[in-house]
């Protein structure tokens, strides 16, 4: 079975895998890093949003091979030494309920808020559209994350 | 109320030596304290550590809705616990949650062990201070004497308090509303901070050493099995190692057997699955399909019922009045499409099993589990994991089955997999039906007759022999809040091989829909104002019950009418808005006094929810915190239901697999939510479901009001409008 070096959450991970396993499937079965959820596995309801390089990635369609070269972050590597604005303002805003797909909501946001600085409300609904929260915690997100932009960016 | 006494006073060998109070939720309270972490019948306990940190063990599975942090705050309160020293831990087994029963159902038990540690600490203070009881006060785990200024914390009257006999419940004082200090304070939810962070170990993410992973190919087709299968293909997959077959399983847990493909990891058992070449016995009901449902419905609706409710007096589709009425709507299978799909993870060691098990009833899952391996309960431990949604559907035991079946063929721990497709098309759905209701209103603006006849695939007829089910409860068209003297209400199944349960909210999701989109027709054709229509009804001296309801409160409009007051007020519903947008209202007493005013604007074809505004009147309030996003959860649950979900049937098999197919409520579609609660120190409610039955009707009415056009079909479509 071909082997792949992921750099993940700033550390080099070695993985025996076939060449098309999803990403997501190396970081929960073969690292153990749980964090990463499976919603639907056709990239429709943004659980297991990772950032590749920085960009919002959905990891069920990331081959693994794919994945060779470039910063992967999942959430457990999102906030190093303090939280991520967005998962601070994620509690502040008490915004989980069930939570499970709370991982990739806040990497999203987090990918989004890194290039803008202070969104709209049309503009938050336009980049967490991928994200599908079954607890509807939309009102709360939006809350959130005008939160989280107010702290990185002032 | 009986204290037992069975339990006594333990050696100082216990780990840590605190003191533990056991007690039992729901139904009865017990209570002992001991050395050891309570057996049967406890299911909680709290733990007194001699650090002054105490532990709160609950048996109720926590999936969103905020019992972990709710439960423990009444507990801490009455026992005046310093919270921030507060640690909640999900026993194993834990027990029926659901149906918005936690904070009902344990509420004075939970008070009353609380208030058992106080007394406890009281005494074990006065006796070792030789003062009066009376003289002491207690705050945040520390026992107080005014007079003398000596305090201890209870970490340091631990040792005395456990030689203490247990007060009797009759002396427990319990505090009144004045004297909380978390009851109805907004608190953070515990377990937030771990949800953030992906700490949270739901089940999916249980992780053992050996650890493999099933995926089941079962029959599309409801009924359906597998006649052969070829599995040469799917055993030289990478990392598949077993494939085999497990039978269907029938009542209680109704599961579809298939063929397991045991691999490595999830995406090799998947892969294999996609190997297997199996040709399927469809069955005896691959002749279903929606259409021919909706056929079946219409036919029952124009001909007799199969039961009707009796009639005193008048037939009411006879009554005279100025103003009559007649609708049919329509609602659609839909599925609870938790965001964590079903799993379940299991180690079966000789005759010993320990799984790890998302379920809202971890008690019955270790009976099936025990039962389908032929073990004694005692010997299958079950391990309450957090649960990614609930809604009823981890109210089943079917993946607990297939994974005691599997469990028999692998000697190392497995993790069952439902992919999404599987957990989309093997649900228990909410029931499908058309209802017809006539109505008609006098000149005073009275509903003087109202019938109302549902015809659907009822969930008890799923769940008994056929021929042998008979529609009860809230299976049949309900009772009225408003006062209207000649009613009748009708029912006729109609025949599904569809898999039917509980829904977040279960019938009140399409009854109190139907009813108060009705009742907002009723005052548009009588032109009257739908919000002052409602609340002139509410007035009106009510008809007296022939059987009162027993244990319950009865209704009490004037709450009702509090409620319905301020939602039109806190959502402007006397302010006009420009062309093209509208506002909906509507009101019940299912599980809280309720009232919610939509606003929406169409624009073209499609339909945007801005706003909803709910009140709430749901007795004594535990978390805010929590309970505002019980409510709004539960009303965008509503809203995903009513504008995109809907589960079709085509040769006996459910047509949606995944999320491109099943559309939910996204970020875009997310109105604004104000939430609102009226002051009770009443009994509470629970909120769960409150808010599912209420935004159906409330956004109906708005698109009526913004449009004039009248949406009876669910999920709603501007195209499919009567006028």
């Amino acid at each position: 079975m071909p082997q792949f070096a992921l750099e993940i959450n700033g550390r080099f991970h070695t993985v025996n895998a076939e060449a098309d396993m999803p990403l997501l499937w190396v970081l929960r079965d073969l690292l153990q890093l749980t964090g990463t959820k499976y919603g639907c596995g056709i990239a429709m309801c943004g659980a297991c949003t990772v950032h590749l390089d920085g960009q919002a990635t959905r990891s069920c369609q990331t081959a693994v091979q794919s994945a060779v070269g470039h910063k992967i972050v999942t959430i457990e590597g999102l906030g190093t030494d303090r939280l991520h604005p967005v998962q601070e303002a994620w509690i502040e805003e008490q915004v989980p309920q069930c939570g499970y797909c709370q991982s990739g909501q806040i990497m999203t946001a987090a990918a989004f808020l890194a290039t803008n600085h202070a969104p709209t409300d049309a503009q938050i609904d336009d980049a967490m559209a991928g994200n599908i929260c079954r607890c509807a915690t939309y009102f709360r997100m939006r809350k959130a994350i005008h939160r989280a932009a107010q702290e990185m960016h002032s | 109320m009986k204290i037992s006494r069975r339990a006594f006073l333990g050696s100082s060998a216990a780990a840590g030596g605190g003191l533990i109070i056991g007690f039992s939720l729901l139904h009865h309270f017990e209570a002992a304290h001991d050395n050891h972490a309570p057996e049967d019948p406890f299911d909680a306990w709290v733990q007194i550590n001699p650090d002054n940190s105490s532990q709160i063990v609950l048996a109720q599975s926590e999936m969103g809705q905020g019992v972990f942090t709710a439960l423990p705050m009444i507990v801490a309160d009455e026992a005046d616990l310093d919270w921030s020293r507060v640690q909640v831990v999900q026993s194993d087994l834990s027990r029926d949650t659901g149906g918005s029963g936690s904070v009902i159902g344990n509420y004075m038990p939970l008070r009353r062990a609380g208030a058992t540690v106080r007394a406890l600490m009281i005494a074990a203070a006065a006796k070792s201070w030789n003062v009066p009881e009376a003289e002491c006060a207690t705050a945040k785990s520390e026992v107080s004497h005014i007079a003398s200024g000596k305090k201890a914390t209870y970490g340091a009257l631990v040792g005395q308090a456990r030689r203490l006999p247990i007060p009797e419940p009759t002396r427990l004082l319990l505090k009144n509303a004045r004297q909380y200090n978390l009851i109805g304070h907004a608190t953070s939810h515990l377990d937030i901070p771990d949800k953030c962070t992906g700490k949270t170990r739901f089940g999916l993410d249980v992780r053992l050493p050996g650890m493999v992973y099933a995926v089941i190919a079962r029959c599309p087709t409801f009924g359906g099995t597998a006649a052969s299968f070829d599995a040469s293909r799917a055993l030289t997959t990478p990392g598949v190692l077993q494939v085999f077959e497990i039978p269907a399983r029938g009542y209680r847990v109704f599961t579809a057997g298939g063929v397991v493909v045991i691999a490595t990891s999830t995406w090799a058992a998947i892969q294999g699955r996609n190997a297997l070449k199996i040709t399927w016995n469809q069955g005896p009901h691959a002749h279903e399909s929606t259409e021919q449902l909706r056929m079946q419905m219409r036919q029952s609706l124009e001909g007799s019922p199969s039961w009707s409710s009796e009639l005193h007096g008048p037939d009411p589709d006879t009554i005279p009045a100025a103003t009559r009425i007649e609708t049919v709507y329509e609602f659609p299978f839909v599925a609870h499409a938790c965001m964590e799909p079903m799993n379940i993870t299991m180690h079966l060691q000789g005759d010993k099993c320990e799984t790890w098990c998302p379920s809202q009833c971890a008690s019955i899952s270790r009976t099936v589990i025990a039962k389908e391996l032929g073990l004694p309960e005692s010997a299958v431990t079950v391990h309450t994991t957090f649960m990614g949604g609930g809604f009823g559907r981890r109210f089943q035991y079917d993946f607990q089955t297939e994974a005691a079946q599997i469990a028999r063929h692998v000697s190392t721990p497995v993790q069952l997999v439902w992919t999404r497709e599987d957990d989309m098309t093997h649900d228990f759905y909410r029931p499908t039906g058309m209802r017809r209701m006539r109505g008609a209103v006098d000149e005073q603006g009275r509903i003087v007759a109202w019938s109302d006849y549902l015809v659907d695939t009822a969930i008890g007829a799923f769940w008994s022999q056929p021929g042998k089910w008979k529609p009860s409860g809230d299976e049949l068209p309900g009772e009225l809040i408003y006062p209207i003297p000649h009613i009748r209400t009708s029912f006729t199944l109609a025949q599904s091989a569809v898999p039917r349960a509980w829904w977040r909210s279960v019938e009140s999701s399409f009854n109190v829909g139907a009813v108060e989109a009705f009742v907002d027709e009723l005052a548009h054709a009588a032109k009257l104002d739908p919000y002052q229509f409602r609340r002139h009804l509410l007035e009106l001296p009510p008809i007296p019950k022939k059987k009162p309801s027993s244990g319950q409160k009865p209704f009490d409009p004037q709450r009702l009418i509090a409620v319905l007051d301020l939602a039109a007020r806190k959502g402007d519903w006397s302010k006009p808005l420009r062309p093209g947008r509208g506002r909906g209202i509507a009101c019940t007493s299912v599980y809280a006094y309720l009232a919610q005013v939509a606003e929406v604007t169409i624009e073209q074809d499609t339909i945007h929810v801005d706003r909803l505004v709910t009140v709430v009147d749901c007795g004594q309030v535990i978390n805010p915190n929590g309970a505002r996003a019980q409510l709004e959860g539960g009303a965008l649950f509503s809203l995903s239901a009513i504008l995109k979900e809907a589960i079709t049937i085509e040769n006996g098999a459910v047509q949606q697999q995944n999320f491109n197919a099943y559309d939910v409520l996204r970020f875009p579609d997310a109105p604004k939510l104000e939430t609102w609660f009226i002051e009770s120190h009443d009994d509470p409610h629970g909120l769960g479901e409150a808010a599912v039955g209420l935004t159906a009707p409330a956004v109906a009415n708005a698109i009526f009001a913004a449009t004039g056009k009248r949406l009876r079909k669910f999920p709603l479509r501007l195209d499919e409008a009567t006028s």
